[in-house]
């Protein structure tokens, strides 16, 4: 077979709308050059769209936020399978990428970045603690991006929301992989509600 | 092939879950209809001179076998019958696979368990459409080349990764807020599949990075066009 991830590079891009390409495009620098180096392409591409969904994209920074410090915290714990090395890099650098890109795209809108909150993920000293909560924090991830998404109003928010969540997903069926956990537990996705969402996370934030 | 080892059943006993079920039919049910069919009425005269809800518009008559985006017709019901066509296509993928007698242990588990979810989008997108008096597409017939494990498995990834961008590439352009919930609860689970067969296949799990790519329905149609029959 020579069907392989490659073939699908070539599928992007068309059928986009002008705005949502530079606003993906603009996300995408965010994460490589920085959020300083997208700012007006981004203000641009959202110019239509106003500023209502700084408290969705504050929401999930939050999460963000405390995935990619999970992550950090992880690449701390001794004797972690090659598998699960990989994965701590791989998705604690992606984390960090959603966290960078929320970020810029909220101060774009005009608005307030929320500051990363205290976190206390407990005892995070062996594989299998690192596989449950990690199963917990990418599950709840994509329950709140699938919950949230609907609330927002501009087009190109929805898609890079879009494109973050999916991303989540694939942490949470890789990781759940590696737990000899079902990858898909079910054939649609939970949604959760912000108050939910908040609750499931409140173990692990410190006031 | 070293991940696909069988692994104790790991996976098994994990049972089908109706209750997921339920929750998107509820979902797209009562309201979602009720919803979707008052948008309907209301997308009338937005500009697309074609109807966006006559199940019969141009190039439904023809097989599954010619591509081409208009042949679902504009508008959410356009977007749910290209993604019940896709459902079709990887629910009939996975029951050819599972029947093959290729697949062993964690691939076997895998496979069927996908076919079902796929199964239950195809029902749950049929539910939606004929509760919205739609006719639906026409069922492809796939032809999928399964002469071993590997190229199953291969074919699935493939298949998994251009169904997840797919559903990725029409959320901007889903306009009623149920629909648009469901396809993001069943875009989420068509990339869960993706990423854990390439993890299977020891290829990454994240193949663009922290942001998913989307695709165009051109695209994913011209994509697909090989493994359709007729």
């Amino acid at each position: 077979m020579s069907n392989s991830p490659t073939q699908l590079d070539a599928v992007e891009i068309h059928g986009m709308t002008r705005q949502s390409f530079m606003l993906r495009g603009a996300l995408a620098a965010g994460a490589v050059y920085g959020a300083g180096a997208v700012g007006p392409f981004v203000r641009q591409a959202l110019a239509q769209d106003g500023g209502g969904d700084v408290d969705v994209l504050n929401f999930a920074l939050t999460l963000e936020y405390l995935e990619a410090a999970f992550y950090k915290e992880a690449a701390k714990i001794d004797g972690l399978s090659d598998q699960a090395v990989e994965y701590v890099e791989t998705f604690g650098d992606e984390e960090q990428q959603h966290v960078d890109t929320l970020s810029n795209t909220i101060m774009q809108l005009g608005g307030k970045p929320v500051k990363a909150p205290g976190v206390d993920f407990g005892d995070l000293s062996s594989e299998k603690a690192f596989l449950k909560l990690a199963v917990t924090f990418e599950d709840t991830g994509v329950s709140a991006y699938n919950g949230a998404a609907p609330s927002i109003k501009s087009k190109e928010v929805l898609a890079a929301a879009g494109s973050i969540v999916q991303v989540e997903a694939r942490h949470a069926a890789a990781i759940r992989l590696l737990a000899k956990e079902a990858p898909a537990p079910e054939a649609f996705d939970e949604t959760l509600s912000k108050s939910q969402v908040l609750k499931a996370v409140k173990p692990f934030v410190k006031a | 092939m070293d991940d696909l080892r069988p692994q104790g059943g790991a996976l098994r006993g994990i049972e089908r879950d109706p209750a997921s079920r339920k929750k998107f039919l509820k979902m797209v049910g009562a309201g979602g209809a009720g919803a979707f069919a008052l948008l309907i009425a209301a997308c009338g005269d937005d500009g697309e001179k074609t109807s966006s809800n006559t199940g019969s518009s141009a190039g439904s008559s023809s097989g599954g076998g010619s591509a081409g985006a208009s042949q679902f017709g504009s508008g959410d019901v356009g977007i749910a019958k290209y993604a019940l066509t896709l459902e079709y296509l990887e629910a009939d993928f996975y029951k050819q696979a599972a029947e093959s007698g290729m697949l062993k242990g964690q691939a076997l588990e895998l496979g069927k368990q996908f076919g079902e979810h796929e199964q239950e989008h195809v029902d749950a997108l049929e539910a939606m459409l004929k509760k919205l008096g739609q006719k639906l597409p026409d069922k492809p017939t796939g032809k999928f080349p399964l002469d071993s494990q590997e190229s199953i498995l291969n074919l699935a990834a493939t298949v998994e990764n251009l169904g997840a961008a797919a559903y990725l590439g029409q959320a901007d352009k889903i306009k009623d807020p149920e629909v648009l919930a469901a396809a993001l609860s069943i875009h989420s689970v068509e990339a869960r599949h993706a990423a854990a067969l390439n993890s299977a296949l020891g290829k990454p799990a994240t193949p663009d990075g922290g942001f998913a790519k989307p695709a165009s329905m051109d695209e994913v149609l011209k994509q697909v066009k090989p493994y359709i029959a007729s």
